[in-house]
């Protein structure tokens, strides 16, 4: 019989926190600059230069790992951590290693065999490095300094993980917390939510892991999906053939769909830490956490169960309503604005979904405005445009957030009301289909659909349905 | 002197350093590190364990910034510092991964 393997799996998260200046110095962390328009001395490692911990950053880190059920270092500190390459300006990065500020959490995800807990080894909080774009024209590379000192927390799981289904519920629960605390957007192919992943396989039933391989350039998760099945079918092959796995670090090419052992840099991973003595420790009393606590804004488990039994939403549709940030915050400004919850859930859970996935989009991407969405439910409950009027509207507002007031009143869509010019329109219907009025007369229902039809069409769709079917039965 | 270090350590710390160092050079970081290492050999003789690890030598803790915006664009003067200039950015030797 063939060997089984078990693959196991832990994660390092990279998470660009979401605030407006570094973490050690006054530039901004705003994306999309001119390249080194948002540095100065500090993040460009000037001899001299000395950083100021942004308090921000520390308070993030907190919420985070109170939110992932982490014990909070209240004694922690800087370390150093020494390495030569040119996005890292001071030839070592900021980062914390000895006394990390949050340690021993862990979070619940959902897989098929029931609930399961994936441990949270350590977060430490660190400054992200600068950007190398390779200049192929001139042989050169060129080095832009705006994101480095930007903050990060790097979440490091236990390697509690089985298969790619749970490293992506894990990932999830992770980015769900994380955007509902505001400490980020956690948007993948952006770079502000990055995993590498730490992957090795053993025979079922072994005790002993086996030798790992860590895999970086992850931006989606279906991209992690496929790194973590190409790189436990590579090591199994490996294994099957007698061969040992080497530890290092693979970069994964998702074009091609197999990783590539990145050139080792000449020297060994010995980065030789140290205490950074131009940072001050940090101490961080029971009534600074007790604050963050009780500023600690509702996760997604208490939206949940809040929209179920405030608006009395369905547990599947609280589920999707809940299932990002962004969707939630558009529920909420949304029902706000019209009170009609169960209505601003149906165009959410709807149509939304609907044109999302039709235009391959994340709930991150959406951009219309509570305000018109609501104003569009008020229209069609005012019986101002009937509904089908309503979806067309809708995909506007969808696609370019227009103000559908505006927009119906000069595409003239406006549902007509006046009963003298409906009964016209109707009685020219009736005249001119005497096989479906035949029809119906003899018991087939179904004629007055299309007689419906007939008549929604010589009104161009913005009769009033309601009032078609009953005026209808009425000349009948 | 207690501690000698080899051969293949003063290669190993060049090479972490990024130094090339002279056979003359090798010699006497030879022995300067040595003697660090001495050092600490004897103020390993010291009886330590109740005795905090000291982290800053400082007293002083929490010592933060509000984060606010104070920096504008000063890529003029961050780029005079630089070894070449190309597009705004710091032009190095390629170097890849
Ligand atoms: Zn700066």
């Amino acid at each position: 019989m063939a060997k089984q393997y078990e693959t196991v799996i832990g994660l390092e998260v990279h998470v660009e926190l979401a605030t407006k200046t570094k973490i050690f110095c006054s530039c901004s962390t705003e994306f999309g600059g001119a390249p080194n328009t948002h540095t100065c001395p500090v993040c460009t490692g000037m001899p001299g230069s000395l950083p100021v911990l942004n308090k921000q950053v520390v308070e993030y880190a907190i919420a985070v790992g109170l939110a992932t059920n982490c014990s909070i270092t209240q004694y922690c500190k800087f370390d150093r951590k020494n390495y030569f390459y040119p996005d890292n300006p001071q030839n070592y990065q900021i980062s914390q290693l000895y006394l990390p500020i949050c340690r021993n959490g862990g979070v619940e995800i959902d897989t098929p065999a029931g609930k399961k807990t994936i441990g949270i080894h350590e977060i430490h909080m660190e400054e992200d490095a600068g950007k190398l774009i390779h200049d192929e024209w001139e042989d050169c590379s060129l080095v832009d300094f705006n994101r480095s000192g930007v903050p990060l927390i790097e979440i490091v799981s236990e390697p509690d993980m089985r298969s790619a289904e749970e490293v992506i519920a894990y990932l999830d629960k992770l980015r769900l917390i994380i955007q509902y605390l505001g400490a980020s957007d956690c948007k993948l192919n952006e770079g502000s939510m990055r995993a590498d992943v730490n992957l090795s396989v053993r025979e079922v039933g072994a005790k002993e892991f086996g030798t790992r391989t860590e895999m970086k350039n992850l931006n989606s998760f279906k991209a992690i999906a496929r790194a973590i099945e190409g790189e436990r079918a590579r090591q199994i092959e490996l294994l099957e053939e007698g061969k040992e796995v080497v530890q290092e670090t693979r970069r994964w090419d998702d074009n091609k769909e197999y990783s590539y052992a990145m050139r080792s840099k000449e020297d060994a991973q010995d980065y030789r830490y140290f205490p950074d003595p131009d940072l001050v420790p940090i101490m961080i009393s029971d009534e600074w956490i007790e604050r963050i606590k009780a500023a600690q804004p509702e996760l997604r488990t208490e939206k949940l169960e809040r929209y179920k039994k405030e608006f009395d939403i369905p547990d599947y549709d609280a589920e999707i309503l809940t299932s990002s940030k962004k969707m939630a915050d558009l529920f909420e400004a949304t029902t706000e604005l019209c009170k009609k919850p169960k209505k601003v859930s149906n165009w959410l859970m709807v149509e939304t979904l609907r044109l999302m996935k039709e235009n391959d989009m994340e709930a991150d991407d959406l951009s219309f405005s509570p305000e018109n969405l609501a104003k569009l439910i008020e229209l069609v409950d005012a019986g101002t445009i009937n509904s089908s009027v309503a979806k067309e509207v809708f995909e506007v507002i969808f696609k370019e957030d227009i103000d559908p007031n505006k927009y119906v009143e000069e595409k003239g869509l406006k549902a007509v009301n006046d009963e003298g010019a409906l009964r016209a329109t109707i009685e020219e219907v009736i005249a001119n289909n005497p096989q479906s009025v035949e029809d119906y007369h003899n018991g087939k229902e179904k004629a007055i659909g299309f007689l419906v039809g007939q008549t929604m069409k010589a009104m161009q769709g913005k009769a009033n349905p309601g009032m078609v079917n009953k005026i209808l039965k009425e000349l009948l | 002197m207690a501690n000698i270090i080899s051969d293949e350590t003063m290669e190993y710390v060049g090479i972490l350093a990024k130094l090339e160092l002279s056979e003359e050079e090798k010699e006497q970081a030879k022995s300067d590190m040595g003697k660090m290492l001495d050092y600490i050999d004897k103020l390993n003789e010291l009886d330590t364990s109740n005795v905090e690890p000291m982290s800053h030598v400082f007293p002083v803790n929490n010592v933060f910034r509000e984060d606010v915006v104070t920096n504008g664009d000063d890529r003029e003067n961050i780029l005079k510092n630089a070894p070449g200039v190309k597009e705004g950015a710091f032009k190095v030797p390629k170097t890849v991964e």
